[in-house]
């Protein structure tokens, strides 16, 4: 039971990252691959600073920063230097690689000894109902956040520039800066599940990003699964259906792993996975044809 | 209202596919006028229309609206005056916003987005009364996707979009050319009301003489990136429509 309750805490952390992709590609429609740098970026930097014993809560806002800059980094090569989407990504998440390994100085540094985010506070005696509470809480508090953001006359914009860029310029928005800040927000929440996740496995690695984007892929794919058949419009509940979607992912990579498969394997599940879920609606429409 | 002055735009300087799509070009359209243009595949209206709206920028010659010269700005930056209905209905809207988000971002045009939520209750009534004018039930489905209507409802609710905000200039690009003569005419027809309503400078491209035998007080044919016919209200009220028809023979 334990073991399914740590996959849904690990999808709750992801949740994060899974409402960046949304952002970056069910509104912009751009594959931002750089979130695989930005997700280990945010772990680094929170590694980084609780082994030198700070505060879990204080380093939030330079997680986001510096997760921010990287997604800014993509939005400018992509729409300034005009550099195709998924280059742009590749190139600032190779960047960030090394970056990423200057920051830890180490590939992998364990965090066992400090005090992180889910000891600093304590409401439940039972550790994992206590890390249950403080992630849902975060996450929640970031839905709420979010669903205002995309809902505000801003985030309208935003939204919009995804959909017809003619439309929106007609309408005086530079849809450049609109994809940049989008993209940099989308990172900033990337780099969140990254200290989220660090926080809870107690270490930081150079190569926890390596895929990640295809886990926030399928779990917005899947989201957007429920948003078509409950023909959903609400911002706040699609948003609730990418959270379902990043734990539903998690349970059924516990589920694999439960039936003894190699962990060593767990990526190609992933893929596997993630092709499976993107391609079995074609598959089964066709056959209905 | 807007003042082309020498007006040129070449594609593809320097190349073996250079073409001259406009070519010295100069043109007052005043206020209040609803100017209809005509012209072949490839005379060069879409661009006109593009160097006003600032999609395109000029090779060389000068743009003035309201006054002010805009040749070097950006389509972004001229919004304030200008408002555009293309050919494709997808254009026009975001599919995937509902009607009312549509409106609202149509509504702040001319103003900044910011991180205030305006779609109330208050915005919805009276969004609500400006779409129940259009005659077609959309009034009741506020909360609907874009996407999930007609292209000659889409089209007929980018033309009402566009006089959402502070308008000055309204820009049809073969607005009705994917839809069915009844949504067609319907669209035309809202065009003109709101042409007259809000004292807008309204440019129209069409390929059907029909409506460019309708409506505007002046006629505009282009032919080869140049301005070949000229007709203003009095000319174009004894103009027939076959005289329209003979012009392309």
């Amino acid at each position: 039971m334990d073991f399914y309750l740590s996959a849904i805490l690990q999808g709750l952390c992801l949740s994060a990252m899974a409402f960046g992709i949304f952002i970056s590609m069910k509104i912009f429609n751009i594959p931002d691959i750089s979130t695989d740098g930005a997700y280990t970026l945010g772990g680094v930097i929170s590694g980084f600073f609780i082994s030198q014993s700070y505060n879990g809560f204080a380093i939030v806002g330079l997680v986001m920063v510096g997760g921010a800059l990287a997604g800014a980094a993509t939005g400018f090569i992509h729409t300034k230097l005009k550099v195709n989407a998924l280059l742009a990504g590749i190139l600032v998440m190779t960047a960030l690689y090394s970056i990423n390994l200057s920051i830890l100085g180490q590939s992998n540094l364990p965090l066992l000894n400090f005090p992180t985010l889910f000891t600093v506070i304590n409401v439940f005696q039972n550790p994992t109902q206590n890390t249950f509470l403080i992630v849902a809480t975060i996450i929640l508090v970031l839905l709420i956040i979010v669903s205002y953001v995309l809902k505000s006359d801003f985030g309208l914009a935003m939204r919009a520039t995804g959909n017809s860029q003619t439309m929106v310029r007609a309408l005086g928005v530079n849809t450049d800066n609109m994809k940049i800040i989008g993209l940099a927000i989308a990172n900033a929440l990337t780099a969140l599940s990254g200290y989220l996740m660090t926080q809870l496995q107690g270490f930081a690695d150079i190569n926890m990003g390596i895929g990640i984007v295809i886990v926030g892929l399928g779990s917005v794919i899947m989201g957007e699964t429920l948003i078509n058949y409950f023909a959903i419009t609400s911002v706040a509940k699609m948003l609730l259906t990418v959270i379902l979607g990043a734990i539903v992912f998690q349970l059924v990579l516990a589920f694999a792993l439960s039936l003894g498969i190699n962990p060593n394997l767990l990526k190609l599940i992933t893929a596997a996975f993630v092709l499976l879920i993107v391609g079995l609606p074609r598959f089964i429409f066709k056959k209905a044809e | 209202m807007i003042d082309l002055q020498n007006l040129n735009k070449i594609f593809s300087i320097g190349k073996a596919n250079r073409t001259t799509a406009v070519q010295d070009v100069s043109l007052t359209i005043n206020h209040n006028d609803f100017v209809v243009i005509v012209g072949a595949n490839g005379s060069g209206k879409s661009t006109l229309l593009n160097l006003i709206s600032g999609n395109v920028l000029p090779s060389s010659g000068k743009i003035f609206i309201a006054g002010k010269e805009v040749s070097r700005l950006p389509e972004y930056k001229r919004s304030p005056a200008i408002a555009r209905v293309f050919q494709n209905p997808f254009s026009g809207t975001a599919a995937d916003l509902s009607i009312i988000d549509n409106f609202r971002l149509a509504a702040l045009r001319t103003q900044n987005k910011t991180l205030k939520i305006g779609v109330n209750q208050n915005f919805k009534n009276k969004i609500a009364q400006q779409i129940a004018q259009l005659g077609m039930g959309l009034e009741d489905k506020l909360e609907q996707a874009m996407g999930s209507l007609s292209g000659g409802q889409r089209q007929a609710l980018t033309l009402l979009m566009a006089v959402m905000d502070d308008l000055k200039i309204l820009l049809l690009d073969e607005p009705t050319a994917a839809l069915d003569p009844r949504s067609a005419d319907k669209v035309m027809q809202l065009a003109q009301q709101l042409t007259q309503q809000y004292q807008l400078c309204t440019i129209l491209i069409t390929h059907n003489l029909k409506d460019a035998f309708t409506y505007g007080n002046r006629i505009i044919q282009m032919a080869e990136g140049e301005i070949s016919k000229d007709l203003d209200a009095t000319s174009k009220t004894k103009l027939t429509q076959n005289e329209i028809f003979s012009w392309f023979s």
